[in-house]
């Protein structure tokens, strides 16, 4: 692999490493399917969600959660790869946590999935830890200036999640009913929990 | 590595992208892209830092090219280097694919390297005594490694605050290189972005880990 070589189509790279690796018995179609589905099906927002549903509903679990997230996740359930020490960042009326990856694509896959398109594009990447007011406008979010803007770059082991407020008018939703307004961007913290 | 992964503070890339709820995967080959990619660590015998350091030395131009793109490049790099593959074997592989007649050229000797591992994943005690406590002020160092480093270079030769002792863990520049797990101290350290960025800086903290031989103490 050398700067100077010529553009393989993606797509067909992918083939021909396929091919090449399953011949030599390193890899298996079925391998790939059942791991690929993990991340399509199980493993998701859907995740979060449960999580920050359960933490807006039951102070007892919202206290533990904040002291030790991975715990507190994986009461749940949800742990595994790039989950081995979750923090969660608590949003409030006067605190906006926002979470990158400015060296690479680090996201706290059990309770996400899979990091979405723009956290791993240079101009998030780039720009949320020089100007995130900016560019949370940009997304849809105008943060007032009194609220406390803090940013955090995952660049060692440990993986971050944010407890976004909850929405007023929610006060009767069940847990279930809740989970359905959070969001994966609300997790990341350039979004809000979605209003009923 | 100085390289075109360490984006933090760049300018001229533009507005971010739209958020929208997509799936995981676009198009089917980026299905299995990814799962080439984290299967890629164990084909070729490495780790999860080797593998991001392969993606750094994707060229930048390929970076630039897609997520999924420097992802498949990257893993290749990975076994290219463990002798799992050659880059001329996959294009003879593709160019096969799309009906062209070439010779494929021989298979390359495997050669993966031999770094003996603590333990699962990446958390390791360390015995030795933290150097930093909650509330030290420190400066990140201005170190340039030529290898892999989770040192990025906006914050290198600034100073911040301790504000937490993560969980000690493998060292990323060592392992990366199979030189050991090293493992070391890690510290949540917070900056105040004019610091960062200047006296005109939008008012905002960042909060970044960084490993204790990343820190020096400021006096």
């Amino acid at each position: 692999m050398t700067s100077a070589a010529e553009h393989l189509d993606p797509a067909l790279r992918v083939e021909a490493l396929a091919s090449l690796l399953s011949e030599r018995g390193l890899i298996d179609e079925a391998i790939i399917e059942r791991f690929v589905k993990t991340y399509e099906q199980s493993v998701g927002p859907m995740n979060g969600a449960k999580v920050v549903a359960k933490a807006w509903t039951d102070s007892d679990y919202r206290a533990r959660l904040l002291a030790d997230g991975t715990a507190a996740i994986a009461e749940l359930g949800f742990k595994g790869p790039q989950g081995e020490h979750i923090v969660v960042l608590e949003n409030s009326p006067t605190v906006h946590n926002v979470v990158v990856c400015t060296l690479c694509s680090c996201y706290p896959w059990p309770v996400l999935g899979l990091p979405p398109s723009w956290y791993k594009d240079p101009a998030y990447r780039s720009r949320i830890v020089r100007e995130p007011r900016q560019v949370l406008r940009e997304f849809g979010l105008d943060l007032d200036d009194q609220v406390e803007v803090r940013v955090h770059d995952s660049s060692s082991e440990v993986r971050y999640m944010v407890l976004p407020e909850r929405p007023a008018g929610t006060e009767s939703r069940s847990e279930e009913e809740l989970a359905a307004l959070v969001t994966r961007d609300a997790m990341v913290g350039v979004a809000r929990a979605a209003a009923p | 590595m100085d390289g075109i992964h360490d984006v933090g503070g760049m300018q001229g890339f533009g507005h971010v992208q739209e958020l929208t709820p997509a799936p995981p995967f676009g198009e089917p080959w980026e299905r299995k892209a990814f799962a080439i990619g984290a299967l890629s660590a164990r084909i070729a015998g490495t780790n999860l830092h080797a593998f991001r350091h392969a993606i750094e030395r994707v060229p930048p131009q390929e970076y630039l090219s897609g997520y999924w793109n420097r992802w498949t490049i990257g893993a290749q790099i990975m076994m290219e280097d463990s002798g799992i593959v050659t880059d001329e074997e996959v294009r003879a592989r593709a160019a096969r694919l799309s009906g062209r007649d070439v010779p494929e050229p021989q298979p390359p000797t495997p050669n993966k390297p031999q770094m003996p591992s603590g333990g699962a994943g990446n958390l390791r005690s360390v015995e030795r005594p933290p150097a930093f406590a909650v509330g030290d002020r420190v400066r990140a160092a201005d170190l340039h490694p030529a290898g892999h480093t989770r040192l990025p270079r906006y914050v290198r030769g600034r100073a911040g605050t301790v504000t937490a002792l993560q969980p000690s863990a493998v060292f990323s520049d060592t392992a990366a290189h199979f030189l050991g797990e090293n493992p070391q101290h890690c510290y949540a350290v917070e900056f105040d972005s004019r610091e960062l960025w200047g006296q005109e800086a939008e008012p905002f903290s960042l909060s970044i880990d960084l490993f204790e031989p990343y820190l020096e103490p400021v006096t």
